[in-house]
């Protein structure tokens, strides 16, 4: 009975009614740095869904403890401490990625998913429902990086996962990569296409 | 035109409420008020009646940009043989109609997906079609480089028409200029194929006219293109397509190398003296607009320094050369996108003058600045309009508690 029907929902709500970037608009600024490669995008959500969920148990664990009038610093520093691994994990065994991914590993302790997560979820819930809500969030976030990171990579490199998918005669016919997949106001737009799909699926989302 | 009309009345039910085609109404009511005009007119209320609705407005600008399309064509005919080096046998007309050959794809891709696009857009939302597209259609073929391939003129007019103009709510809505898009959206996604040596000259045939394709022994950078590559400290002579000196008086009539439209100070004082004319443009921003120009320029001239090439163009050159003039008269003047407070236009008007050519001189990356200069007002131009109407509300406040006082 690990999956009752309120963890289930807990687990899987955010991978499309809940998502954080489609319907919260969290963690957009990511979303736009990390997503010109499918590579470095998939690294990026795998450590955003490992830092959410064991800062979720660790604060879960500790919530009663914590006095609230310095929760956030609590939260920071258990948030940091986990980024710190993971950034030093990928340098270990993943160097050219950590060297593409640069600060924005740091930059995850600033990422509003988690610190939203912390404290609209954790500081109130047992640490199992804690641990499914980060699991469950970090993966929609990451569900809709590699999306975008995989329309801009086709568009803009001709590339998946660094392999050529776009035949060299097309190339050789006056077909060309475009240039503005590889800048960011491009990945908000790409970004925006999505919420135009998802919210055309989803009727109660739109807003009047 | 009697038999026309009964045709379009008898084939009417087809396309209304439970006939055959009535999916198609809103094709049907374009097409009709396209022909005659609507016999339905308001009866009741106050209305002031003007004939110059929209449509006569949007040919009004159509006309204006005429003197602009023809001299293109006959520029695109002449840059075309001077690159093959037999410019001095050909006559004019043989170089307008490879000019008109090389254009016309051009211009019917852009009317093809422009319209294709609002049609079916208008279809979806239950709409009337609007005729906004009809000015932007003609505008996108005269600031494309002539060599852009057209898959990417398409890719670059359904990008502008949907992101910048159907998602906002269709004509009258955009918040940018939508021709502007589609030329930004080319300039930063094909940036190889938009300027350089090979972009403004058409190299190849022009659906099997013209004198072959050219070889790339020739220099067909833009005088402004040429400028920004200026090394030393004096500004080397400008040359055109076949290597001949040319100065401000050419750019002045227009037989240098750019977009089509954008090449003739000549055409493009015409297409302005009609506009201002008939009032459909605005005096206050083309007038700043120019100001703003000259006043940067001479700012730039006189701090010119090697390092920025282009400041050591004279001012009335830096008007002359490249998108300036045809930014400052069909671009800066949308009313959509533009500043409507007459002091707010004053503002807008002046900054796209200062912005063109600061991006053009001290930008090295970007030659010309006048495209980037229009994008960015008009996102400014709301807050420039709210900030004058908010002002003339704070003075009438002060004069009103004024007057109560006394």
């Amino acid at each position: 009975m690990l999956l009752s029907k309120k963890n289930k929902e807990v687990l899987f709500n955010p991978f499309s009614k809940d998502n954080p970037v489609l319907v919260q608009i969290l963690g957009i600024c990511s979303t736009l740095a990390v997503t010109v490669n499918l590579e470095p995008a998939i690294v990026m959500g795998i450590s955003v869904t490992a830092v959410l969920a064991f800062s979720n148990v660790i604060i879960s664990l500790i919530r009663n403890t914590i006095p609230t009038t310095i929760r956030i610093i609590v939260q920071l520093v258990v948030v940091a401490a986990l980024v710190i691994i993971v950034q030093q994990f990928l340098v270990a065994y993943d160097y050219d990625v950590s060297k593409q991914l640069s600060v924005f590993i740091g930059l995850i302790i600033t990422n509003c998913i988690l610190m939203g997560r912390l404290e609209a979820f954790a500081m109130s819930n047992k640490p199992w429902p804690a641990f499914l809500d980060g699991i469950g969030n970090g993966l929609g976030y990451a569900i809709i990086l590699v999306i975008v990171a995989f329309f801009r990579e086709l568009l803009g490199s001709g590339t998946i996962l660094g392999y050529q998918v776009i035949p060299q005669w097309c190339y050789d016919h006056g077909y060309m990569n475009n240039g503005l997949m590889i800048l960011p106001p491009m990945a908000l737009i790409v970004v925006a296409c999505l919420i135009w799909v998802h919210r055309a699926h989803n009727k109660d989302l739109q807003e009047e | 035109m009697k038999a026309l009309k009964n045709f379009m009345d008898k084939i009417s039910p087809t396309f209304h409420e439970g006939g055959k085609l009535a999916k198609l109404q809103s094709v049907y009511d374009g097409m009709e008020t396209f022909l005659f005009t609507p016999n339905t007119t308001s009866r009741s209320g106050v209305h002031i009646h003007d004939a110059n609705d929209m449509k006569r407005t949007m040919s009004t600008v159509i006309v204006a940009l005429i003197p602009c399309l023809l001299f293109g064509m006959y520029n695109v005919g002449l840059q075309h043989y001077l690159a093959l080096g037999t410019a001095e046998h050909t006559g004019w007309f043989t170089m307008w109609l490879f000019g008109l050959l090389a254009m016309l794809p051009v211009i019917i891709v852009s009317y093809v997906v422009g319209l294709g696009i609002e049609f079916i857009s208008a279809q979806i939302h239950h709409k009337e079609i609007q005729e906004g597209y009809l000015v932007t259609g003609l505008l996108i073929p005269l600031i494309v480089p002539i060599n852009t391939p057209l898959w990417m003129t398409a890719i670059a007019v359904a990008f502008a028409v949907i992101f910048a103009k159907e998602v906002f709510g269709g004509t009258g809505m955009n918040i940018f200029n939508v021709a502007l898009v589609a030329r930004a959206f080319l300039f930063f996604s094909y940036p190889s194929k938009m300027s350089g040596d090979l972009a403004f000259v058409k190299t190849s045939s022009a659906l099997g006219f013209g004198g072959g394709t050219v070889s790339d022994a020739f220099s067909g950078a833009t005088p402004l293109g040429q400028v920004a590559a200026n090394v030393g400290d004096t500004l080397q002579p400008l040359h055109d397509v076949a290597g001949n000196a040319i100065g401000t008086m050419d750019a002045f009539l227009g037989t240098i190398a750019g977009s089509p439209g954008e090449t003739s100070m000549v055409c493009i004082l015409i297409g302005a003296f009609i506009l201002l004319l008939t009032g459909v443009a605005s005096w206050r921003v083309m007038g700043s607009v120019f100001a703003g120009g000259l006043v940067m320029g001479f700012i730039a001239h006189a701090c010119a320094t090697p390092t920025y090439p282009a400041s050591m163009l004279d001012p009335l050159a830096q008007l002359c050369y490249g998108g300036f003039a045809f930014a400052a008269v069909f671009m800066a003047t949308d009313p959509v996108t533009g500043a409507r407070t007459h002091t707010g236009q004053y503002i807008y008007g002046f900054l796209i003058g200062v912005i063109a050519i600061l991006i053009r001189v001290y930008n090295g990356g970007y030659p010309e600045g006048a495209m980037l200069a229009v994008l960015l007002m008009n996102a400014f131009a709301p807050l420039i309009d709210h900030c004058v109407v908010s002002a003339n509300i704070n003075r009438r406040l002060k004069r009103a508690s004024r007057t109560a006082k006394e």
